[in-house]
């Protein structure tokens, strides 16, 4: 450019300013990078003057720079030239760009110490806050403990100006240099009572930025707090006292120290809520009442009257047009659902409402808080809402957050809510028609859950997956890649275990064999060729038990003509077990040429219960005495097998089955070991579920599912189309059934007591049975997960070792040690030179400081002066 | 507050300032990261975005993006409050404000910025006294600049 032909010339150089770099970048859109690179050198150039000016100059065009994201840290150096520039114009620039691009790793930095001290100490106030605020930007350990004391004088500074910056860095400060904090304490409370409004609420941001990481330490503090809060007009200033208090309190109610504060801040808050017309401050007000009574709940006797409060605010949030308000509306609301659920129940019509709204956030905000309003009786219909939903969703990343949802909510607490599980299965076979969706091993895992746990469901659920099977290619084709084809692993698995259920096996049978299975995944292939022995070892006694020989055979056949496509799967998994099989059926037709009964051998094979095993059972095994994990292994304690062989997930079965018939044996011996010495300390444990034998399981053998009536399902409900929405017409039969049921039990109350006694004793290992009491439609026995002996309580969630506020945890009520006081460097300005020595007491220092403050005073008149002189010229 | 990011809708970075120190990689690339969310939310959704363990509180004046990092436990609609009032303090110095004037004038709005703002915490609530200490140091450095703009040399 032309500009680089007269570089020597100091007026020209002037003439590129910030305004024309940026004028110039805006001109050369095609070829920016290389329109900066030439300023870049042209920058380089100027640097390299002596003329200050020049340097700014440079330097902010840097900044500029800087910003649209190149590196200017070569030119750090630079920048501390103009830190230390005398004129403020400079200075101002200097320091900008330094809070811009220095950070700790800067190596420069340390230079910075003095000119900073000497800019903090300047008769001109807008020097130490040019300072003050750059130091809040790039404060280092060393920094931060060579500057404490000068900032900790700067806080009783005349000027409330510069009193409220220094009030704000400390806390800074204080993160860095932790060790400041003590003596610096006093001092910052005293601010809290500052006449200045801006210092006052300076002081009471950085104590509640301290008190949020370490509430313990400020609880003394509250009082004081409490007389800001009910004085202070601020609205500024009241939320973050609010919010300190509410912290304050929080911790407050842990420990015995404070026990009446939540009360006492009850009051005011309503008042404010009443009064105030600034939604922040009414939004703050409303959430901290929510803490109390969160942190009070147990303690204090009702509230229902403020909950009542807070519920009608929030609507009025709810209700606004506004999303914002909208949003925390709802966010607030499901803080008070955790506890107070009732009182937000009767809103969802509200919440439902939500649902539709066109923001995406503040539906999934309404989803999260239906799942906490769920009751036996809305299941149904919030469910079919959500089902709408899920229909008219674009975009699947929402609808899988539906999907999500639902499932979550069915199955929240051990499917407390679930009165008929037909109805569920057929939500989640209905859920399988969904396209493109990731969930599908969910939906699956669901299927498996509820069919081993829930035995009454098993006739319908396998009646359900016989139909998935059979429709495959419609799941399986228009979700190439999709998840959703794992529901057939489910639903396989299921036809498989418990084929006795079958109606139609054969059939079944054939959809499992058909070509097309060989198109899916590997994994499910393997479920596919596994249960498909199970179906027909099914059949095989069937077949025997009636006589029908040729049947028998037949069925043989079919399978040993149609094995061989898995046994050419590249899946080794599939290749393996098909493999395996197909020589066993080979086997059995063998036998049964030569008319040999083989079914009950056949189905010998799987014979047994399996049970579900909670997901953390392994883990929570706990090591018996004497037993060293570290050990050799070929000299093991002898009861270290049947952990070892204890299955991890219900899905792997071929592990599970040879386990399956030790497994009780051992589980007995050991039972009656430690049954003794540890039953004192299983009472008193509320993860312990009980296990297998235990009283439950007589219960389902002597009263039995015969004895409870169960509803005639077969007749209302066609089970022969797949994907047809049938749920509707559950939610018809389950409202009539209801009714009737009211009905019933008005008529004979006294019947009715009488089961329900025997129901809670069903159900008192689950949960405790709620108020509405609507029996559910099928006895259900919940399966309750199998537990270790002795299960060890869940882990302690470890805390994180490397916060950087766990520094600040300091005690502020004990007196100052000596040792602790900070370090007061010798300070190299003219001013100070005087101070005979480097090591200056604190106290020394305060009583000097009054002289210092005039002198202040006199070079600042004196300053002055010039100004005007200069101004008139 | 943990940052505060101005940009364009063509998603140009306009001023960026942080509270916390970061490495300038990781900077730029929180800043990519949070234009994109932010520009590609509907204008009809609310102003905060979950975003890491932070939340993000953002509002748009005419075709300017002001954004904010705060904790989880800030309060939503008093950033937003601050925003504003940052807004407000602009159209006051600037008089009747506009991206062009950030632009050209950034180093200003970053002083005004200072002026309110400091280590993340509002520092001065009142929008006289925070003009007032901007016109005075402008004062300062105005005689200054006369004075240079007469140079001896």
């Amino acid at each position: 450019m032309a500009l680089k032909m007269v570089k020597g010339s100091i007026d020209r150089m002037f003439d590129k300013n910030l305004q024309d770099l940026v004028r110039g970048i805006r001109n050369h859109k095609e070829d920016e990078a290389k329109y900066i690179s030439q300023c870049i050198d042209e920058i380089k150039q100027e640097l390299k003057q002596d003329n200050i000016a020049v340097k700014a100059n440079a330097v902010c065009k840097l900044t500029y720079l800087q910003m649209l994201g190149y590196d200017i840290s070569w030119a750090a150096f630079n920048i501390i030239e103009v830190m230390s520039a005398s004129k403020f114009t400079f200075k101002r620039i200097g320091y900008l760009a330094a809070s811009q691009c220095f950070h700790e790793g800067t190596d420069v930095i340390m230079l910075t110490t003095n000119q900073i001290r000497k800019d903090l100490s300047s008769p001109n106030q807008y020097d130490t806050g040019v300072a003050l605020t750059g130091l809040s930007c790039f404060v280092t350990p060393d920094l931060a403990r060579d500057l404490a004391n000068d900032i900790m004088t700067l806080m009783s500074h005349t000027k409330p100006y510069i009193r409220k910056k220094a009030v704000l860095i400390m806390y800074k400060v204080f993160l860095k240099y932790p060790e400041s904090l003590r003596p610096a304490f006093p001092r910052l409370k005293e601010k809290l009572e500052d006449p200045d409004p801006g210092v006052q609420s300076a002081a009471v941001n950085v104590i509640c930025e301290l008190a949020r990481r370490n509430p313990k330490n400020y609880l003394s503090l509250a009082p004081l707090f409490f007389k800001l809060m009910t004085s202070s007009t601020n609205n500024w200033v009241l939320i973050k006292i609010i919010k300190l208090a509410s912290i304050l309190l929080f911790f407050g109610a842990l420990t015995p120290l404070e026990p009446r504060l939540g009360k006492k801040l009850i009051e005011p808050l309503t008042n404010l809520i009443h009064s105030t017309s600034a939604m922040s401050l009414l939004y703050e007000c409303v959430n901290t009442v929510i803490a109390v009574l969160i942190s009070l709940s147990s303690g204090m006797p009702n509230h229902s009257a403020s909950i009542q409060l807070c519920v009608q605010k929030l609507r009025i949030l709810i209700e606004d047009s506004d999303q914002n308000l909208k949003y925390l509306g709802l966010l607030a609301m499901s803080k008070i659902l955790k506890t107070h659920p009732k009182s937000v129940q009767s809103h969802k019509d509200l919440i439902l409402q939500c649902l539709d709204d066109k923001d995406e956030s503040i539906r999934l905000r309404a989803l999260d808080l239906l799942y906490g309003m769920v009751s036996k009786k809305n299941l149904m219909e919030i469910v079919k809402k959500l089902m709408i939903h899920v229909d008219k969703a674009e975009g699947t990343t929402y609808r899988d957050e539906l999907l999500t949802k639902i499932i979550d909510i069915c199955s929240q607490s051990n499917y407390q809510y679930i009165t008929n599980f037909e109805w569920y299965i057929s939500i989640l076979v209905e859920l399988t028609r969904l396209e493109g969706t990731r969930h599908g091993h969910l939906i699956a895992a669901q299927m498996l859950d509820v069919a081993i746990r829930v035995k009454a469901i098993r006739k319908f659920a396998v009646s359900q997956m016989a139909m998935l099977l059979d429709n495959a290619h419609l799941i399986a084709s228009n979700t190439q890649r999709n998840g959703i084809c794992e529901v057939l692993y489910a639903a396989a698995w299921i036809c498989g275990e418990f084929s006795e259920h079958l109606e139609e096996a054969n059939q079944t049978l054939e959809a499992m064999l058909r070509p097309k299975v060989t198109t899916l995944p590997g994994h499910i292939q393997a479920v596919y060729v596994q249960n498909m022995v199970k179906l027909y070892a099914s059949i095989l006694q069937q077949k025997e038990q009636a006589g029908e020989k040729e049947a028998a055979q037949e069925i043989t056949q079919l399978m040993i003509e149609r094995l061989p496509q898995f046994v050419q799967s590249a899946d080794l998994e599939v290749q393996e077990r098909a493999s395996c099989i197909l020589q066993l059926i080979k086997y059995i037709q063998k036998l049964q040429a030569k008319e040999v009964p083989v079914a009950e051998e056949v189905i010998a094979l799987f014979a047994g219960e399996l049970n579900p095993v909670a997901p953390k059972a392994q883990k929570k095994v706990p090591v018996p005495e004497g037993l060293d994990l570290d050990a050799w292994i070929n000299e093991p304690p002898s009861d270290s097998e049947s952990e070892d062989e204890k299955p991890k997930t219900i899905f792997h079965e071929e592990e599970q089955r040879h386990s399956r018939h030790r497994q009780p044996e051992i589980d007995e011996e050991e039972l009656a070991r430690r049954r003794e010495a540890r039953k004192q300390e299983q009472a008193n444990n509320p993860f312990y579920i009980k296990s297998s034998p235990s009283p439950q399981k007589r219960y389902q053998d002597t009263p039995g599912v015969e004895h409870i009536p169960v509803v005639q399902i077969d007749l209302s409900v066609p089970l022969k189309v797949p994907g047809m929405p049938m749920s509707d017409q559950y939610v018809k039969l389950e409202e009539e059934r209801r009714h009737k049921q009211k009905l019933e039990k008005d008529k004979k109350k006294k019947k009715q007591k009488k089961e329900k006694r025997g129901k809670h004793h069903r159900h008192n290992s689950l949960h405790t049975e709620s108020e509405e009491d609507i029996a559910p439609a099928h006895h259900v026995d919940i399966i309750t997960e199998e537990m270790p002996e002795n299960a060890l309580p869940s882990d302690e969630d470890d805390k994180d070792p490397n916060d950087p506020y766990k520094a600040l945890d300091i005690d502020l009520d004990k007196p100052l040690a000596d040792s602790e006081k900070l370090p007061v460097q010798r300070h190299r300005n003219v001013e100070t030179l005087k101070s005979p020595d480097s090591e200056v007491p604190l106290v020394e220092k305060k009583s000097k400081k009054p002289k210092k403050k005039e002198k202040k005073h006199k070079d600042k008149e004196r300053d002055k002066g010039k100004k005007k002189e200069k101004e008139k010229k | 507050i943990h940052f505060i990011l101005l940009f364009s809708r063509q998603g140009k970075l306009r001023l960026q300032k942080w509270y916390t120190t970061l490495p300038d990689k990781e900077k730029k690339k929180i800043i990519r990261e949070i234009i994109q969310i932010i520009l590609s939310r509907n204008q009809k959704t609310s102003s905060f975005v979950d975003w890491k363990d932070l939340k993000l509180v953002y509002k748009r004046y005419a075709s300017l993006y002001f954004c904010c990092a705060i904790e989880d436990q800030d309060n939503e609609l008093l950033t937003l409050e601050v925003v504003h009032r940052y807004v407000e303090l602009l159209d006051r110095y600037f008089g009747n404000v506009c991206e062009l004037d950030i632009i050209f004038n950034f180093e200003k709005a970053y002083f005004i910025l200072d002026e309110f703002i400091i280590g993340g915490e509002v520092q001065e609530t009142s929008k006289k006294t925070a003009v007032k200490a901007m016109e005075d140091s402008d004062m300062l450095q105005e005689t200054v600049e006369e004075y240079m703009n007469k140079p001896a040399f």
